[in-house]
């Protein structure tokens, strides 16, 4: 590219040279990937170097509290039958990890980004997206995190008047919420098995009614938009009121519904449902996430679940009793460090399944499954329990870095 | 205790279960059921009346505005009040514990009236969140062992002369006060910033709450074993430097 056709102005050029050598300087001293360290000193050379990056690009964003990064991925999957894609799909997803993977994106016609549910205001603004697909708001990190209501309430004020076609849950209060303060909303439902931090009506305080799978305000009339793209089973039916099979490798009705929001998103930029969802197959782990691996001579599948929410998914889409689970749970920072919320899964739906406990706060989970009166073996790593888990596949459910720490251990 | 089962309400997990404070709830029915007894759960959320034959109320910790939402309907409603006057157990945590006393700092910033139910009164700290591990000594009149629990709060609660510190602080905020004092309680109502959930972290607690209820002095062993690690483990991290 030269002359006027250049799309970076020479500032930005710099910034992104010089953060492309950090990061590789990173990567030499076997510091990860170097993507946020890069993006972080290129941002610094150039603070518009987002927006800039981006300029040239076919925007999607895409932010909830779960299913951010596995949605990005179906979405790419989508989009790249129309074009060439770009997108930060190991999930670095604050400004400098974004600024990272865009930066990458030279040639490429679409962007699709996950972002942190705290930044998609920052990001949407420097961005100009064309998509904004919103999944779900949930407690998480109780320590650290902004209260949830808060974050759909900053969600709102910022998608006001956004020139984006926002891509939104029906089904989730909050999102409904956040989204409908735009002008252009695609609503679907996606579904949410996790209810409990939408009880309380995000407009007026009320309490919610929600009979079967609709919901609304006793006290103010705000209610569940009618969707036009649907989750039915395992079709996605779309405002014709045409049904397209999902044929996913990913598992679990979470996905179905990652899927089906990401077909909504493929037809903003005119990819068929069709389409998009044949694509969509193509996509076998993320990030880990779902991988079957061999470890000891087993088979292992590797879940994360972050949050109540998460963990309620999750229990949903396991292998039937008596398929061992092991369970895995930290408190370190990037986990949050209250354990709180483990008191808000229900554990009492792993009944029947041998269970197995590891991780930095195992006690933590010995104490919330006796009082569940579950039966279960605490164990000092995962050798131990893979060794003592009965025969047959292994369901493996951690936390973030549990998760990681998981992944070192089985060399995946 | 009314007929032959245990009620334990649980108030408004609309509005007041933010923290996993739902497992106070569960840890003192579990308990309460290995002791042989029946319990009545009954969840109350905050468009239903409150039920003023319960034996044990639980109330938990929540968001600024939800916190306010519940002082308003609890104040309202007046059942917790009467069930206090029928001789009702009560424990509360964090937001729960301020709407317990005479007022609290709103998601307004302005003063919020309690149910006076307990002798405090809540303010905002200037300062940064108290969040982390807490280790402290129970009122020695409790006689029961340490108290650990996680707190994460901004608020400060001072004790009036008819409310006394559940515990001591050795490591943490607790009240936030400057003095050491953690959480308050009278003859039967109690109130702590302590998360974890408290009550499996100190099962101890929820084993007075229910002789207090029960009106008895003593109740049949349990095994307690995971309780006793998860107690020691936490009691430890409380100890090391940050
Ligand atoms: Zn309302």
């Amino acid at each position: 590219m030269a002359g006027n056709s250049d799309p970076l102005s020479p500032r930005a050029k710099l910034a992104v040279t010089a953060g492309k050598a950090v990061a590789a300087a990173s990567r030499a001293a076997g510091r990860g990937s170097g993507s946020v360290i890069g993006g972080r000193v290129a941002l610094k050379l150039d603070p518009d170097l987002l927006g800039e990056l981006a300029q040239h690009l076919d925007v999607v964003l895409v932010s909830g509290t779960n299913g951010k990064t596995t949605t990005t991925r179906l979405i790419a999957e989508s989009l790249r039958a129309a074009g060439p894609v770009v997108s930060n799909a190991l999930g670095a997803n604050m400004p400098a990890g974004i600024t990272s993977a865009l930066a990458e994106g030279a040639e490429s016609r679409f962007g699709v980004i996950e972002v942190d549910e705290k930044y998609l205001a920052g990001v949407a603004r420097d961005v100009e997206p064309k998509a904004i697909a919103l999944l779900n708001l949930s407690r998480d990190q109780l320590d650290r995190a902004a209260e949830t209501r808060m974050l759909a309430e900053h969600w709102r004020e910022s998608l006001a008047g956004t020139k984006a076609v926002v891509i939104a849950n029906a089904d989730d209060p909050l999102v409904v919420w956040a989204a409908s303060s735009s002008p252009n909303v695609v609503w679907v439902a996606a579904g949410q098995m996790w209810k409990d931090d939408a009880w309380s009506c995000p407009a007026c305080g009320g309490v919610m009614q929600r009979p079967g799978d609709d919901w609304f305000c006793g006290q103010c009339g705000f209610r569940r938009p009618t969707p036009s793209w649907a989750l039915s089973g395992d079709h996605v039916l779309d405002p014709h009121g045409s049904a397209w099979p999902i044929h996913l490798q990913l598992p679990g009705r979470a996905n179905k519904a990652n899927a089906t929001t990401s077909a909504a998103v493929g037809a903003v930029f005119g990819v068929p449902p069709q389409v998009a969802l044949e694509r969509m197959y193509q996509v076998q782990a993320v990030a880990g996430r779902y991988d079957v691996v061999q470890f000891m001579g087993r088979e292992l599948r590797l879940l994360l679940a972050k949050n109540p929410a998460g963990w309620l998914e999750t229990f949903s889409l396991i292998e039937q009793p008596p398929t061992p689970v092991i369970l895995a749970v930290n408190a370190r920072a990037a986990d949050g460090t209250d354990t709180s919320w483990l008191w808000d899964v229900d554990y009492t739906r792993l009944t029947g399944h041998p269970l197995f406990v590891v991780g930095d706060r195992r006690l933590d989970l010995a104490v919330r499954l006796e009082v569940a009166g579950q039966t279960f073996q605490v164990c000092q790593s995962l050798d131990e329990a893979v060794q003592l888990a009965p025969a047959g596949r292994i369901e493996t459910i951690a936390n973030y870095t549990a998760f990681q720490d998981l992944r070192r251990r089985v060399g995946n | 205790m009314s007929d032959n089962s245990l009620r334990l309400v649980w108030v408004y997990p609309d509005l007041l279960s933010t923290y996993g404070d739902q497992g106070n709830a569960l840890v003192v029915e579990r308990r309460a059921r290995q002791r042989g007894l029946d319990v009545t759960r009954i969840d109350v959320r905050s468009d239903q009346p409150i039920p003023t034959s319960g034996d044990i109320y639980l109330i938990g910790g929540g968001e600024d505005r939800p916190q306010r939402l519940a002082a308003e309907r609890l104040r309202r409603d007046g059942g917790l009040h009467r069930a206090v006057g029928n001789g009702a157990i009560v424990f509360s945590v964090c937001a729960g514990y301020q709407i317990l006393g005479h007022e609290f700092i709103n998601d307004l910033g302005e003063r919020e009236p309690g149910l006076g139910l307990l002798d405090v009164v809540s303010t905002r700290g200037e300062g940064a969140r108290c969040v982390g591990d807490v280790l402290a000594d129970i009122d020695p009149r409790l006689g029961l062992p340490q108290l650990t629990g996680f707190e994460n709060h901004q608020g400060i609660t001072h004790l009036g002369p008819n409310a006394r510190p559940l515990a001591q602080v050795r490591l943490g905020n607790g009240n936030g006060t400057g003095d050491g004092s953690e959480g308050a309680y009278n003859d039967t109502v109690f109130g702590t910033y302590m998360h974890g959930p408290v009550l499996a972290r100190n099962p101890q607690i929820a084993d007075l709450l229910l002789k207090l209820a029960l009106d008895v002095n003593a109740l049949p062993p349990t095994d307690d074993r995971w309780y006793e690690a998860l107690r020691a483990e936490r009691i430890a991290a409380a100890q090391q430097p940050a």
